[in-house]
């Protein structure tokens, strides 16, 4: 990618349809590196600026597969093979007794793949974004929304990219030193 | 609720000021010095009475003291730390004794392995034989002698308990004069002059009071001391004596007479107030055995109980019927009895009082000469007498009942004797007193005064010779520190008159001083050593030669051959009246009734309340109450520990407004006591009950001021019983610690068949009866462990027909396996640790119900719920079937307590045992760990006996043969109820018994499958008593 | 998701306000508000019960189990009684946000967040109790299976092994749950700040949150799941807890009912605390509008309903007790109604069936102060309710020999009552600072936040 010295350009709206359509209309445009920012989470927003596939599912079904084989063969391994011990004349492998667990492990380490999966995917945590040097930017966490086209963009040209933004009558418009 | 853990306060523990130091006192104390000796600073050397008094403070003697609850545990674990602390040997100049290992090792001697050791222990003068369990010379526990006829391997509690007696920390353990410590040197002394001025007088001045003695060897010593001093006197007296029993003698025979009963031969007994089956009535363990022998309903006809008794005792637990009767209304009873009746009508009894006496003396009639009568102690003359002659009609003597010469060596009136003593005391008669054992100050008859007498200057010398430093001891000038019968020479006579030669375990921990000694001493050879005198009087005895293999063989042993005593044939004091006509007939009831003064049915008076007073179940006359074991054993009856409440019966409580636990006054001829009650089912009504022992000033820091002292009460004219007692209700309230409150299987939802029991025609028609609800094994979704395929499947019977509650297992258990004691404010709490308890069962009518006992150990369960729920695999299933519990395993979450049907688990809910106080580290069995704080513990089947037999068996590549292995409670068991043994084997001993149709698991129906089971109660009632019984069911 | 203001009586959010102002309002509880001297004092008072359970639990380890009442045979009194109930009140905050998220209840938006914070310092409250109240508690750690030179593990037939896995994982889940959900009000915290060192602060919590569309998405994604693996998470937990008692065999335990009947019992609990923290705070820190009658009247309803299923456990309990024909639990029925301890058994009944009977009608169920005090009673309810399944069930079971009495010790009541110390100085921190209601939740209840197709 090119050193253009910016990140990117970004406009201000004041309203979740506006960031919609504007997001539309920028994919539309053919930008393809951009993003949204919003105070919360909006319905189509993502799939607005051509976000499609999610890996979170997938990463927390492994984690739980992979919990409950552990918690299962563990018991079992303890139970039957390293120390088998007869208690109160129940059979080593109490199968039975043995589910709780492999259901509790299930759920902790799906659980936990989920929050650091998602962690993760997001690249979070980050202390340092280049967003954070737009001024304006600290209202994207209270009631303003905001939509970047980056500057490692292929279609990226400023002149260009902050003329179109015009067009889509943005709050304002900045440009996110790198 | 209170708080029960506060602790002395810092300014009790340390004294003021420091004492100033008595050097020569030390030197003194040093010359007494052998072997390991515990003192902590030359003050307490010195004895100073500044050390003694921070002493006091640090370490209460008081009970009073201490009234938080952790505290009374707390002392007893504090017990001796006064003498933590090995010898102060850097500070004096000790002997050159180099230490050297063992070079040659002895021979019988393997560390870890136990010698046993035969000797007997000694109660009211009859000698209980017994082994010695001795690890590297350190006795441990004690235990039946099976070679011995006396015992037959069985033993009592106060035997059992005998060995934390000799370890008790709170023994006296010097010589003292006026409370300074002395050399027994320096009493050597001082006697000299006082015993050369009596030598002149011929000892007129010379007094020596006595407990009850059957040491030949002391006997014969005391004699021939007699003869020194020809004006001297030995008196005798002990609180718990047999008077009664010698005067019953006279009045028949005129003669002292020991008598001696054949239960084995018994169909039909008949107890007249006697308490034949408790610890403490001579014979006690071989009559238990006895009696249990015929109770078998699967073998044999069952011998038939009738038991008439002033107060409920496990005795009358065990009859198949029981006639609850005040004292005094016994003798009329007797008289009233078919055979005597022509003596005096049966006024004052009631239908089914008369009708059950009737009935028991055709019994006693159907079977001449296997019949047995057998009165009390406590019962007057009048009915030892009555009790000859029936059993002289009836033909008992010579099958079942046997005379012979009186085990006691000096067969006086104790009460008597002690009389005249304190009336010479008082006339200044007395130079020079020796009290040797016993302890009069505290148990004499209250109307005698006995202590003030001997507080009285008039007596110059009073020396005392005894195990503490206690009530009488405080009143003598001179204290010598007996040596407990664990540690000194002497021999002693079983009920049936056979001596058994007491040897001494170990050499004596505070260098103490035996009977004999202080004797020879007196007669003038101070330093003849107790084996010398012991040694000498046998030499005399033995005609025979080889001595040494005649004293080796008797030590082995544990008697001494040939000295048991012949059975005679006394004449009655009638038949000798009248020689001439119809000599040598045998005294008829007749006779002795003619002898008899009438009792005049107006002397009884039904109104007045009647008192008896009883030695305790536990402690004794109060000899034992500062034996932790003893004091937390729970009284079979009503299972309370560490206290002595009246009891009297339910109408009586209920006529008085009284509960259980309130405090009343008991005012008995102007002397009171106040004293927390004890509602007892089964009580004869009108009447009370006290039990003497309790209330002690000085017994040491277990038993002072432990239950309330009701010697006060008793007086020489009325030793065990009388009436005129008043009773006013205080209002207050006193805890008691019973350790099962609840004393009935029946619920408000109906009874639980916890005790399965039936009549023995009953049982004939349907043996099976008691295996009721137990779910057939094959009821199970998994494969069941392969227990039939180990060598070994432990498993234990507990036969509830021979159980009779006489609490032995108990003690052997805690003895066996270091079990702590707790103290009461914990046994309160329910926080008694006993792995084997006891549990006592009343049914039907308050008045007088029917009891039973069932001893409850750990059940082994094969299905254990304790184990399934355990979460760190603290207690887990071994190959053999033991329900193995892994103390440093367990984290303490008490679940598997919880989860016990049975409540056999024990927890450590503080620091219950003892880790500080050296002696107990050496009386502790070194095969059982001890626990800690927080841990679980329980029965484990004796695991430690299991695997020394499992190792000698392999060892030998054998398996272990029955009966070899006996668990501690069953080792100890007289009745032989508790059967031990490998289930695997079909023809072990338990696998018999558990065969057994009336076999049945407790809780069966929890499917728990239990390895302990038991043999269901089978009683034997007189078919017409139950006929009659059922008829006046029906008619109410 | 539909309007809430249309199809309920009562609105989830007071009209008027804007995403700004509503962030604003929550967030400047936290960031410019000053702290009054009520907080100090409660705060204090909350901290010195602290210490006083510090003290309790310190003298205990000194001189062990013994300073309690418990005994044999009741082995287990207040500590498993406290745990359980602690555990129970635990329950409503995964609950709310976790059940109620997929049942798109949107009402829950605002009071998840502190119900959730109170079920942290419930259960945190509750795990104190199974660490002390072993008798080596030092050795407590045992329960896990770690490799270890002994080569023994843990018995996984106990039911106190399966607590010890359900009741980490669910302090785990809660904890991450809570979190997560906070990270995006830290982002605005981190904004809205003034001084540099909250900044800091909140910004390394926020962990540079940004709000990008694509973070979003994979946030709610997780969001969602983390909520469909704590539903059955929540409800396994206490069911777990009534193993403990369900698979022992002493009567009064040994029953099937006890899973779904202590799950109720414990959302039943866990609305009664959610109320008693709602009602005082909405109050003191003007939430009314945020949180409104609606959500004291769904809560009301919920308690009503968990407390009928409460209600029918104790029935089915008895009737077997009659119908079974167990002698066993025929006394126990006979025990709890005329034994030394049926006054607490009567009260037990009088508290959580009688009294929240009253929720029936309309105008309490809006009602702040009776809601308040029909909580404080079902609370007690519930706490007798565990008090009668643990010690009842064990002073009198099988042998009639060894049946026994409980009394608590003074040092019982202190753990106790420092138990709820704890609890609260956790809240008042809490509230202090973080902000106790969902911000960017809240904002998607505003009508800003619609997406018009």
């Amino acid at each position: 990618m090119r050193r253009t010295g910016t990140y990117g350009i970004m406009a201000e709206f004041d309203s979740v349809h506006t960031l919609l359509d504007a997001a539309k209309r920028t994919r539309e445009a053919g930008y393809k590196k951009i993003d949204a920012y919003s105070p919360f989470p909006i319905e189509g927003l993502a799939e607005a600026i051509g976000f499609h596939h999610d890996e979170v599912p997938l990463v927390v079904l492994i984690g739980g597969i992979i919990g409950g084989l552990t918690g299962y063969l563990m018991q079992y391994w303890i139970s039957v093979v390293n120390y088998p011990v007869n208690v109160g004349g129940k059979p080593y492998h109490s199968w039975p007794s043995f589910i709780i667990v492999t259901f509790e492990m299930t759920i902790l380490f799906a659980g936990i793949s989920a929050v650091f999966g998602m962690l993760a995917l997001n690249g979070l945590p980050m202390p340092y974004h280049p967003v954070f040097n737009s001024p304006r930017f600290a209202f994207a966490s209270k009631d303003r929304f905001f939509l970047i086209v980056f500057s490692s963009d292929p279609k990226y040209k400023p002149s260009e990219v902050r003329g179109f933004l015009e067009s889509l009558r943005p709050r304002s418009i900045s440009e996110v030193p790198d | 609720m209170e708080d029960k853990n506060t602790k002395p306060h810092r300014e009790d523990v340390c004294p003021s000021k420091k004492g100033t130091l008595d050097l020569d006192a030390a030197r003194d104390r040093l010359a007494e010095t052998n072997g390991p000796e515990y003192w902590r600073s030359l003050e307490e050397l010195a004895g100073s009475p500044d050390f003694q008094e921070m002493l006091h403070r640090e370490f209460p003697k008081g009970a009073s003291e201490w009234l938080d609850s952790v505290s009374r545990r707390g002392f007893l674990k504090l017990m001796g730390a006064s003498l933590a602390m090995a010898g102060m040997t850097a500070c004096t100049k000790q002997p050159l004794e180099p230490i050297v290992p063992y070079v040659k090792q002895p021979e019988e001697v393997v560390p870890g392995r136990p010698l046993f050791f035969a000797t007997a222990f000694t109660l009211g003068g009859y000698a209980s034989p017994v082994l010695v369990e001795s690890h590297l010379y350190r006795p441990t526990k004690i235990e039946g002698n099976d070679k011995h006829p006396a015992s037959l391997g069985g033993t009592d509690i106060f035997s059992q308990a005998s060995i934390l007696g000799m370890y008790d920390p709170d023994r006296s353990q010097t010589v003292t004069y006026l409370g300074n410590i002395r050399s027994w040197g320096s009493l050597v002394e001082a006697m000299r002059a006082p015993l050369n001025i009596q030598k002149s007088l011929q000892g007129a001045g010379i007094r020596i009071l006595t407990p009850t003695l059957s040491s030949p060897t002391l006997a014969d010593q005391l004699q021939s001391f007699l003869k020194l001093y020809p004006q001297a006197k030995w008196h005798v007296y002990e609180p718990a004596n047999r008077d009664n029993v010698l005067e019953g003698a006279k009045l028949a025979f005129g003669q002292p007479v020991e008598t001696q009963y054949k239960l084995e031969n018994a169909d039909v007994i008949l107890s007249l107030d006697a308490d034949f089956l408790y610890p403490g009535f001579p014979g006690f363990t071989r009559y238990a055995r006895d009696f249990a022998k015929r109770r078998n309903p699967d073998g044999g006809e069952m011998s038939r109980l009738y038991v008439v008794e002033s107060t409920p005792s496990s005795t009358g637990a065990r009859a198949d019927h029981r006639l609850p009767l005040r004292a005094s209304e016994m003798e009329r009873a007797v008289r009233a009895l078919p055979g005597l009746e022509v003596m005096n009508s049966a006024a004052g009894l009631n239908g089914e009082q008369q009708a059950l006496l009737i009935a028991a003396y055709k019994d006693l009639a159907s079977h001449r000469g296997t019949g047995v009568i057998i009165a009390g102690d406590h019962q007057p003359p009048a009915v030892h007498a009555l009790a000859h002659a029936l059993n002289q009609d009836l033909g008992n003597v010579g099958r079942t009942v046997f005379y012979t010469d009186p085990v006691n060596a000096n067969p006086v009136n104790q009460t008597e004797s002690l009389k005249d003593l304190v009336a010479d005391m008082r006339g200044s008669k007395v130079d020079m007193l020796i009290i040797m054992g016993g302890n009069p100050a505290y148990d004499a008859p209250a109307d005698l005064g006995f202590a003030d007498a001997l507080k009285s200057t008039n007596i110059p010398l009073r020396v005392r010779l005894g195990l503490y430093q206690d009530e009488t001891a405080e009143l003598c000038q001179w204290h010598v520190n007996e040596a407990h019968y664990l540690e000194a020479w002497g021999d002693a006579r079983a009920y049936d008159g056979t001596v058994s030669i007491v040897q001494p375990l170990i050499a004596p921990l505070y260098n103490g001083k035996s009977a004999c000694e202080l004797v020879s001493m007196l007669s003038g050879q101070s330093d003849t050593g107790g084996h010398e005198i012991v040694q000498a009087y046998w030499k005399k005895q033995h005609s025979g030669a080889d001595f040494d293999t005649f004293w080796r063989k008797s030590l082995h042993d544990g008697w001494v051959e040939g000295t048991t005593f012949a059975p005679k044939a006394p004449q009655a004091r009638a038949a000798q009246a009248e020689p001439a006509s119809k000599s040598n007939r045998p005294p008829s009831g007749r006779d002795i009734g003619t002898l008899l003064p009438r009792v005049d049915s107006k002397t009884i008076e039904p109104k007045a309340i009647e008192i008896n007073f009883r030695r305790d179940p536990s402690i004794y006359d109060g000899q034992f109450s500062n034996n932790g074991w003893l004091q937390e054993l729970p009284k079979p009856m009503n299972k309370l520990t560490w206290d002595n409440p009246v009891l009297m019966g339910p109408a009586m409580a209920e006529r008085l407004g009284i509960k259980t636990e309130d405090l009343v006054e008991l005012e008995l001829n102007g002397k009171q006591v106040t004293v927390p009650v004890w509602i007892q089912v089964g009580h004869p009504d009108n009447s009370v009950t006290v039990f003497l022992g309790y209330g002690r000033r000085r017994a040491g820091r277990v038993g002072t001021g432990a239950g309330f002292d009701m010697y006060p009460l008793r007086t020489s004219a009325t030793p065990w019983f009388t009436s005129g007692l008043a009773i006013r209700k205080t209002g207050g309230t006193y805890k008691l610690a019973s350790t099962q409150g609840y004393q009935t299987m029946e619920t408000p939802t109906g009874t639980r068949p916890l005790v399965r029991t039936a009549n023995i025609e009953e049982y004939r028609k349907e043996p099976e009866f008691a295996r009721e609800e137990e779910p057939p094994k094959e009821l199970t979704l998994y494969k069941p462990y392969p227990y039939a395929a180990e060598a070994y499947a432990w498993g234990m019977t507990v036969d509830m027909n021979a159980c009779v509650g006489c609490n032995n297992c108990i003690v052997a258990c805690q003895s066996e396996n270091n079990i702590p004691v707790v103290g009461k404010e914990q046994t309160v709490l329910g926080r008694h640790m006993h792995w084997l308890r006891v549990d006592t069962y009343f049914q039907g009518d308050r008045a007088n119900p029917q009891a039973y006992f069932q001893p409850v150990p750990c059940q082994q369960c094969e299905n254990a719920p304790c184990e399934v729920v355990c979460p760190v695999g603290a207690t887990v299933h071994s190959s053999e079937g033991l329900n193995d519990m892994v103390y440093n395993r367990c984290v303490g979450t008490r679940y598997c307590s919880d989860n016990c049907p049975y409540k056999v688990r024990r927890f450590n809910f503080l620091l219950f045992q003892d880790w500080e106080t050296s002696q107990y580290k050496m009386m502790r069995n070194p095969d059982v760990s001890v626990r800690s704080r927080g841990v679980m513990e329980k029965c484990t089947y004796c695991v430690q006996r299991i695997n020394q037999h499992r190792i000698d068996s392999e060892r030998e590549d054998s398996k272990i043969e029955d009966g070899a292995l006996q668990t501690a409670c069953q080792q100890s068991c007289p009745a032989d109820a508790i059967v031990f043994g490998n289930i695997n084997d079909p023809n072990s001993r338990v696998s018999k018994l558990k065969a057994r149709p009336r076999n049945y698991s407790l809780l069966g129906d929890l499917n728990t499958r239990p390895r302990t089971t038991y043999l269901a109660d089978i009683r034997n009632p007189n078919p017409e008593l139950e006929a009659a019984k059922d008829a006046h069911a029906e008619r109410s | 998701m539909a309007d809430p203001v249309e199809n309920e009586r009562a609105p989830v959010i007071e009209p008027g306000y804007t995403l700004g102002s509503v962030t604003d309002k929550i967030s400047s509880i936290v960031l410019t508000r000053p702290t009054s001297n009520a907080w100090f004092v409660g705060f204090g008072v909350m901290f010195l019960v602290t210490m006083m359970l510090l003290f309790a639990i310190g003298y205990l380890f000194l001189k062990g189990i013994g300073i309690w009442g418990v005994t044999v045979p009741i082995g287990w009194g207040f500590a498993i009684v406290n745990f359980v109930w602690w555990i129970g009140i635990g329950h409503a905050g995964t609950l709310i946000s976790a059940i109620l998220l997929l049942l798109r209840q949107s009402w829950r938006n605002s009071i998840n967040r502190f119900a959730e914070a109170m079920t942290l310092f419930a259960v945190a409250s509750a795990g104190i109790f199974p660490l002390i109240h072993v008798g080596r508690p030092w050795l407590a750690y045992w329960l896990f299976p770690y490799p270890n030179t002994m080569r023994v593990w843990p018995q996984f037939r106990s039911p106190l092994v399966w607590d010890v896995f359900a009741v980490s994982t669910y302090a785990t889940i809660s904890a991450l749950f809570w979190f997560i959900g906070l990270i995006p009000d830290l982002a605005t915290l981190r904004d809205r700040s003034e001084e540099r060192w909250k900044k800091i602060i909140y910004g390394m919590l926020a962990m540079g949150w940004r709000g990008s569309a694509r973070h979003w998405h994979r946030y709610e994604t997780a969001y969602l799941l983390l909520a469909g693996l704590a539903t059955p998470l929540v409800l396994s937990v206490h069911t777990v807890v009534s193993f403990d008692f369900a698979v022992g065999i002493v009567p009064g335990w040994h029953t099937t009912i006890f899973p779904p009947y202590f799950v109720a019992g414990a959302i039943y609990s866990g609305f009664a605390m959610v109320l008693m923290l709602a009602i005082p705070i909405r109050k003191i820190y003007n939430l009314e509008d945020f949180i409104t009658e609606l959500h004291l009247q769904n809560a009301a309803k919920v308690m009503l309903a968990t407390g009928l299923i409460v209600a029918y456990g104790y029935v089915v309990e008895a009737f077997m007790g009659w119908y079974g024909g167990n002698r066993y639990d025929a006394f126990l029925l006979w025990n709890r109604l005329h034994g030394p301890y049926s006054f607490f058994y009567y009260m037990l009944l009088i508290c959580n069936i009688v009294i929240p009977q009253v929720l029936w009608i309309p105008k309490l169920r809006s009602s702040p102060v009776w809601l308040f005090l029909i909580s404080f009673v079902v609370l007690v309810g519930m706490w007798l309710e565990r008090f009668i399944i643990v010690v009842v069930s064990l002073h009198r079971d099988f042998l009639t020999s060894s049946w026994g009495m409980y009394y608590p010790t003074r040092w019982d009541w202190m753990t106790y009552i420092g138990t709820i110390g704890l609890f609260l100085s956790a809240m008042f921190l809490f509230v202090r600072l973080l902000p106790m209601i969902s911000i960017f939740e809240m904002r998607t209840l505003l009508p800003e936040a619609e997406v018009k197709e």
